[in-house]
């Protein structure tokens, strides 16, 4: 028997340098892209013209009119989504523990997350647009009205609340399921009875005692919803106003202008984004130390129910209705692509045909080819580069401090508009615009986060005495790697594949940007036609876009219970 | 900390089973103001059961018949937030977000309506403790037997009409157990709580002082 006994404290020089080369492959982009942003911003782009620093561009940039409108927008819709979609998960999660009903709704939970934001907002367009189909449901029996409205405006609205609902519906399911795997942290169950037993109703129990503990755990994840919401385009592309629009629109619409001065106010706007989401998440922190104290002395008055058990329940059935939208807005999708006619006000499909399919696959293979292709190899890469550094983290038998966290997060806190011009002046600089491999490192960047913070939790948690017995046993550090831990973190390691394909499906301005506009995925071709293509074509790469990351979590899920199906160890 | 007139604990056949076995057959026990009656059993055989099940906690799949009231009133269909019944787990389950003030003014009634009221009834239990000035501590920063007398403060300055004890004194070590113990049931009969206690220790039993019933 091989006496050698393998070591966790020495690591090798290839494991040392795994945290460095993933945070060097994930965070140099944010950060050479921040600096190619700003400099621009103020003037300084040589290779188109722009020899010398000045603030000419802050002044063309604030000299555009509705400018002030469009900052007011930006951080309307970013507050507003943030905190709708935080109360009412924070609801849901309460009601999830006890009601039987809220745990089946739960399971619409994973789907929406891998579904892409702009699958959910053209479909939430066709619900809730003049001629959608909750105006459908009531025409023309109640409104009388046979032919779609025209003066009703409630897609695209000067306020941005159609905005605000498209983000509530995909951030309701993130915050709900990050929330959910806090709570295995927290003692909530014996928090509850100790809050019942002092004579606290439900409610009031889980926000007084439950919730503020879990919050110290969704801290991060809520400052990327709030970061996304703010600064999303692609979401404001569809559903939010375009004249004037959120800040973040009005850059990537400057970015995409013929005129490459244009490049300069641009970058402005860019960098002012960046700069709105810092101020915004430091107004969100005082906002918490605030809510902290009020909280404080909120518990210390003993009230044992109130006005917050009515408020909860209602935020939790608002909770269950953005689910269950959700799901319609997919499925409206699905109609219209099988739909031959559907004519207004008629609730379904006169006649359904597979012709738009039969017609529009053959023409998507190249699209469906490259956003399948890019999906595997930015999730390969990013489940690779996890594994490498959990690996690493394991042999060296600490964990990274809290600190390491926020590295994670970052790519997720820093808006993309803010970083993404600046890393296509990076890569026109390595010649590598426009092609595959840059739009799949640019796809990289933000599925490294989502596949780490999803691997990383499991891997930590599995019982190290199983690789000491297999070391015991005078199995190699590597066979250990490759015999014991990879085989038993099949699941979760298949899950973050999954997770990663999911978020690299649904990127849009990162292809466009790294992709120099020549690279199309199913979600730049389905924002591109959103605006006024046939919604039977739309309905076809909504589809597409919410059931390929479908289909591949459907492959994660399988596959170890096929493979394990004889080890009940395993289930 | 005051409670209302004392009254007793009652359970009249309570019958507590899984789908495939029964935990308790029937079990009848009066425990009257400020007598701590202790139920003795090997784990598995229902006694933490019964102690949620009085509280109102216990889920399917289990199955109990019987009734539980305290003087006229019955528990049973009482929602837990609703029936008054004090417990003292074996955890301490102290707030980590409140100050040890904090968390005894999480306990005191709303009825106590002044700032000033509900500061003198956590000040004067704390120095009653032994524990006057720790109010504004963090309760992280306490030995285990000042948390745990932290825990039974809080409960007792909710005003309940029953303790349950779920075996408080397991994770406490030998010294600070009799100590705690004590402590404990010092408070429960000046309060004329009526005191039930489950444990598997028979010295717990012992000091209680009050009648034992032996589960399984």
């Amino acid at each position: 028997m091989n006496t050698r006994s393998p070591s966790f404290t020495k690591i090798g020089g290839l494991w040392a340098c795994a945290p460095w080369i993933t945070i060097a492959v994930f965070l140099l982009p944010v950060a050479a892209g921040l600096v190619g942003t700003v400099l621009p911003a103020f003037g300084y782009l040589p290779a188109i013209g722009g020899e010398h620093l000045s603030i000419e561009p802050w002044r063309a940039l604030m000299d555009q009119p509705g400018v002030a409108s469009s900052v007011r927008l930006s951080v309307q819709t970013g507050l507003l989504a943030t905190a709708f979609s935080l109360a009412l998960a924070a609801a849901f999660c309460e009601l999830l523990q006890d009601h039987a009903s809220y745990r089946r709704l739960s399971a619409m939970v994973s789907p929406l997350l891998a579904t892409p934001h702009v699958a959910l907002a053209i479909g939430l367009a066709f619900i809730i647009a003049p001629s959608g189909w909750l105006v459908r449901l009531a025409s023309p029996a109640l409104t009388g009205w046979d032919r779609p409205p025209a003066g009703l405006v409630t897609v695209r609205d000067p306020e941005g609340l159609a905005m605000v609902l498209g983000l509530v519906l995909k951030e309701v399911p993130y915050l709900i399921l990050m929330t959910t795997a806090a709570l295995s942290q927290v003692p909530h169950a014996a928090l509850r009875r100790v809050g019942a037993t002092l004579g606290y109703r439900p409610a009031t129990t889980w926000f007084k005692l439950v919730f503020p503990q879990v919050y110290a755990q969704l801290r991060l994840p809520v400052y990327a919803v709030l970061a996304f919401s703010m600064s999303t385009v692609e979401v404001g592309l569809i559903l939010g106003p375009g004249n004037p629009p959120p800040l973040a629109l009005l850059a990537s619409r400057w970015f995409a202008d013929y005129d490459l001065q244009r490049y300069f106010p641009a970058a402005a706007a860019a960098t002012l984004q960046g700069l709105l989401v810092l101020a915004a998440l430091l107004a969100w922190r005082a906002g918490e130390v605030c809510v902290g104290s009020v909280g404080r002395a909120w518990c210390e008055r003993g009230v044992r129910a109130g006005a917050i058990e009515p408020a909860a329940r209602t935020a939790a059935g608002l909770a269950a209705l953005a689910l269950m939208l959700g799901l319609i807005a997919l499925v409206g999708m699905a109609f219209w692509s099988f739909a031959q006619s559907w004519r207004f006000p008629a609730v379904l499909p006169g006649q359904w045909t597979l012709q738009t399919w039969a017609l529009q696959l053959p023409r998507m293979t190249g699209t469906v080819m490259t956003t399948v292709g890019l999906a595997l190899a930015s999730a390969l890469a990013a489940v690779l580069l996890t594994i490498a550094c959990l690996e690493a983290e394991t042999r060296r038998g600490h964990a990274p401090t809290h600190r390491v966290l926020w590295l994670v997060y970052m790519p997720l806190l820093v808006p993309q508009i803010a970083f993404l011009y600046g890393f296509q002046v990076v890569l026109v600089k390595l010649g590598l615009d426009g092609s595959s491999l840059a739009v799949a490192w640019a796809h990289l960047v933000f599925v490294l986060p989502y596949a780490f913070l999803s691997l990383a939790d499991p891997w930590r948690a599995l019982d190290p005495r199983y690789a000491r017995t297999a070391a015991a046993l005078g199995e190699t550090p590597w066979r250990v790697l490759w015999r014991v831990r990879m085989p038993m973190l099949l699941k979760p390691v298949l899950l973050a594949f999954a997770i990663g394909c999911a978020v690299s499906v649904g990127q849009y301005l990162p292809t466009l940007f790294a992709g120099a506009g020549r690279v199309a995925t199913l979600t730049t071709e389905a924002v591109t036609l959103s605006s006024g293509a046939d919604p039977r074509i739309m309905g076809v790469y909504s589809f597409l876009q919410a059931g390929i990351p479908l289909l591949v979590y459907g492959a994660a899920l399988a596959l170890p219970a096929l493979l394990y199906r004889r080890r009940r160890g395993m289930a | 900390m005051t409670t209302g007139t004392a009254q007793t604990l009652s359970l009249r056949d309570v019958r507590i089973a899984l789908p495939d076995r029964e935990l308790i057959r029937q079990l009848s026990i009066e425990v009257a103001p400020g007598q701590v009656v202790t139920v003795m059993g090997a784990s598995g055989s229902g006694k933490s059961s019964l102690l949620a099940w009085i509280g109102g906690f216990l889920q399917a799949p289990f199955v109990v018949t019987g009734e539980v009231s305290i003087g006229a009133r019955r528990l049973n269909d009482e929602p837990p937030h609703a029936r008054r019944a004090g417990i003292l787990f074996q955890d301490d389950l102290l707030f980590p977000h409140l100050s040890v003030a904090g968390n005894l003014l999480f306990g005191v009634p709303a009825s106590v309506r002044t700032r000033a009221s509900r500061r003198h009834a956590v000040d004067e239990a704390l120095s009653e403790a032994g524990l006057a000035g720790y109010g504004e501590r963090d309760p992280a920063t306490l030995s285990g037997g000042q948390r745990a007398r932290v825990a039974l403060l809080r409960t007792l300055l909710s005003e309940p009409q029953l303790l349950l004890l779920d075996e408080p004194f397991g994770k406490l070590d030998a010294a600070l157990r009799a100590d705690f113990r004590r402590f404990v049931f010092e408070h429960a009969r000046g309060l004329g709580l009526p005191t039930l206690m489950v444990t598997h220790d028979a010295v717990d039993a012992e000091a209680a002082g009050g009648p034992v019933v032996v589960l399984g």
